[in-house]
């Protein structure tokens, strides 16, 4: 195991390479300059200023450069927000984002999995169904539709809770809800689907036919077989809900990253929006990584090689 | 599959019944998906005719009815939108947009992944195996990004929209038929055809892609809705088609702003985008039902 965890490190270092590789020579070649908006600078401003942000040498020592600066966790200057670097907007907005996902993504499991097992415990009967229309309604419904649906219900109308801004729990229900539900109504579909193969197999009728009450027989030997599949599911919810939280966290206003690549991407700052792709692309690369080695502690028939 | 299809040396093939005939029946008497056709069918046909019986155009701004007084009303059925511009034509005229990039970028996604899993599966070995490895690590990229930076650096165009969206969703695709190739390829008439000296691009073309086409088609269909969406989220966030021109995505970032003063600026796009959503995710199930009758 150790033997594939370094063998997939061996893949995935290249990987980000590649990334932050496309990142930055698509960005070179893309027209315009990240001063062409304003009007037009006098000749030596205008060499001073490419001078101060490198963009006189070569591309290859600019790339060079680039990476030495990500080496030490320096993303460079935004080129809009020219008071703060990359690495200050992205540290601001880093803690309040991994709460929201951290949260959407624990919500997802516990409710996901509960109404899995309730609809794989009362098979082909009212509850599953109930359960499945909701988990269908969640998969066809984008989160930009849920989420002013939600606070038009919820927020405006019911008065329940507050529309938008951060810093109140009652302020992180509806994006957390809204990030959420998609990642519930798929884990849904998997967790029923995996019990109900395990509900059928030899072993729990034995553990029936031994006597075992219903529950116990859920909760000892039934459960932990299904919610393995549901583990694997867990890399690419994690990539969903990262790609989800740059839409929620644009409607609700909160100071996350994903607000701040959204204004970096219609300002055209080109700094701020590839330091983003960058940060998201490692996060996701390391998560998937870790949650496979998970996947392969947790269901020992699974084997590397 | 349709083996039939392979034996061109044979004389008048028996009539059976086709794969189509038989996959087109069932999904006749699946009642969810043809609703869902049906519902689809008059969406499009909407998107398609509206704008042009309408008598108002996209972007024609209706002074009187800037602000306070646009609810829906007998002259504009959905309203007028912040601009004063009237809401229906303008759903109407996104949904042609939504529509043309679902098909457009699926198309796109269809030629590239199966061009490309048809030729990794047949040529197998190590051109196989460095092409998949390939598709492994694009798959471990996060997409939207590099489309919402595509749309950053190059601007926004429409057609760029269409490439984009077509180049991310082509690896599922390439997957898909690599698998049918490997399992294709085995087989005697893939011999037969060699052995009468047909060309590896040749039997790829006319032997292993139409053999391979039932799960394609399926995995087609449920690549619109997705494609659909990618598009609706990137003109909500401001990234997608631009003014005047609009798409539902973009009509929903719209309504959401004005939503406490003016609801309907929100709900009549987003019942029309939720609608084709859910009308395509039930016709891809009913499809792959029928095609696939061991899946039930």
């Amino acid at each position: 195991m150790i033997g594939y965890a370094v063998r997939r490190l061996i893949v995935a270092i290249p990987t980000l390479l590649i990334i932050i590789a496309l990142a930055f020579f698509m960005m070179r070649i893309a027209p315009g300059g990240p001063f062409d908006q304003e009007r037009s600078l006098p000749a030596q401003i205008e060499q001073n200023l490419r001078a101060a942000y490198h963009l006189d040498e070569p591309v290859w020592q600019q790339f060079g450069r680039y990476l030495g600066g990500l080496l030490r966790g320096d993303f460079g200057p935004s080129f809009k927000y020219r008071d703060f670097s990359v690495t200050e907007l992205i540290a601001a907005g880093f803690p309040v984002s991994l709460q929201i996902g951290a949260a959407a993504i624990l919500f997802a499991v516990l409710v996901g999995g509960g109404l899995g097992a309730l609809a794989a415990v009362h098979q082909n009967r009212t509850p599953d169904h109930a359960a499945m229309a909701v988990a269908t309604v969640g998969l066809a419904l984008p989160n930009f539709v849920v989420a002013p649906l939600l606070t038009l219900c919820l927020g405006v109308y019911l008065d329940l809770l507050p529309v938008g801004g951060w810093g109140s729990p009652a302020q992180a229900v509806l994006p957390i809800a809204t990030l959420a539900l998609p990642q519930i109504a798929t884990i849904a579909r998997l967790a029923r689907a995996g019990l109900v193969e395990v509900l059928r197999a030899d072993y729990i009728r034995t553990a029936r036919a031994k006597g075992l009450p219903g529950w116990r027989v859920l909760a000892r030997h039934a459960l932990y077989p299904a919610v393995v599949p549901v583990v694997s599911y867990l890399g690419p919810a994690i990539a969903a809900v990262i790609t989800g939280s740059v839409v929620v966290e644009t409607i609700f206003g909160i100071p996350g990253v994903g607000r701040y690549f959204v204004q970096g991407a219609l300002n055209r700052d080109y700094t701020l929006v590839m330091g983003v792709v960058v940060l998201y692309a490692g996060l996701i690369i390391a998560l998937n990584l870790v949650v496979d080695l998970v996947y392969g502690w947790l269901d020992p028939r699974v084997r590397y090689d | 599959m349709t083996e039939a299809d392979a034996r061109p040396a044979l004389p008048a093939a028996p009539a059976g019944r086709s794969l189509l005939a038989t996959a087109w029946r069932r999904l006749a008497r699946n009642r969810a998906a043809v609703a869902a056709l049906g519902t689809l069918a008059v969406i499009a046909t909407a998107c398609v005719v509206g704008p042009l019986v309408s008598p108002y155009r996209i972007d024609q701004v209706f002074w009187d009815r800037i602000g306070f007084d646009n609810a829906p009303s007998a002259a504009h059925w959905f309203g007028n939108d912040p601009n004063g511009r009237d809401l229906m034509v303008r759903v109407l005229f996104g949904g042609q947009i939504s529509l043309m990039v679902g098909l457009t970028a699926t198309l796109v996604a269809l030629v590239i992944g199966v061009g490309y899993g048809a030729t990794a599966g047949f040529l197998g070995g190590r051109v196989d195996s460095v092409m998949m490895r390939t598709v492994d690590i694009l798959y471990s990229l996060p997409f939207t990004f590099f489309v919402i930076l595509l749309m950053v650096y190059f601007g926004r165009n429409i057609i760029l929209i269409f490439v984009a969206i077509g180049a991310v969703e082509w690896l599922d695709m390439a997957r898909i038929v690599r698998g049918q190739t490997l399992s294709i390829k085995r087989r005697d008439f893939i011999e037969a055809a060699r052995a009468a000296g047909a060309t590896t691009g040749a039997i790829i073309r006319r032997h292993v892609i139409p053999n391979s086409l039932g799960p394609v088609i399926v995995y087609m269909t449920l690549t619109v809705p997705r494609v659909i969406l990618l598009e609706s989220f990137l003109s909500f966030l401001g990234l997608g088609v631009q003014e005047p021109m609009t798409s539902w995505g973009g009509l929903i970032a719209e309504g959401a702003r004005e939503m406490e003063t003016a609801p309907w600026l929100l709900v009549w796009p987003a019942a029309f985008l939720s609608t084709t959503l859910f009308a395509l995710n039930f016709l891809g199930d009913g499809i792959r039902d029928a095609l696939d009758p061991r899946d039930r």
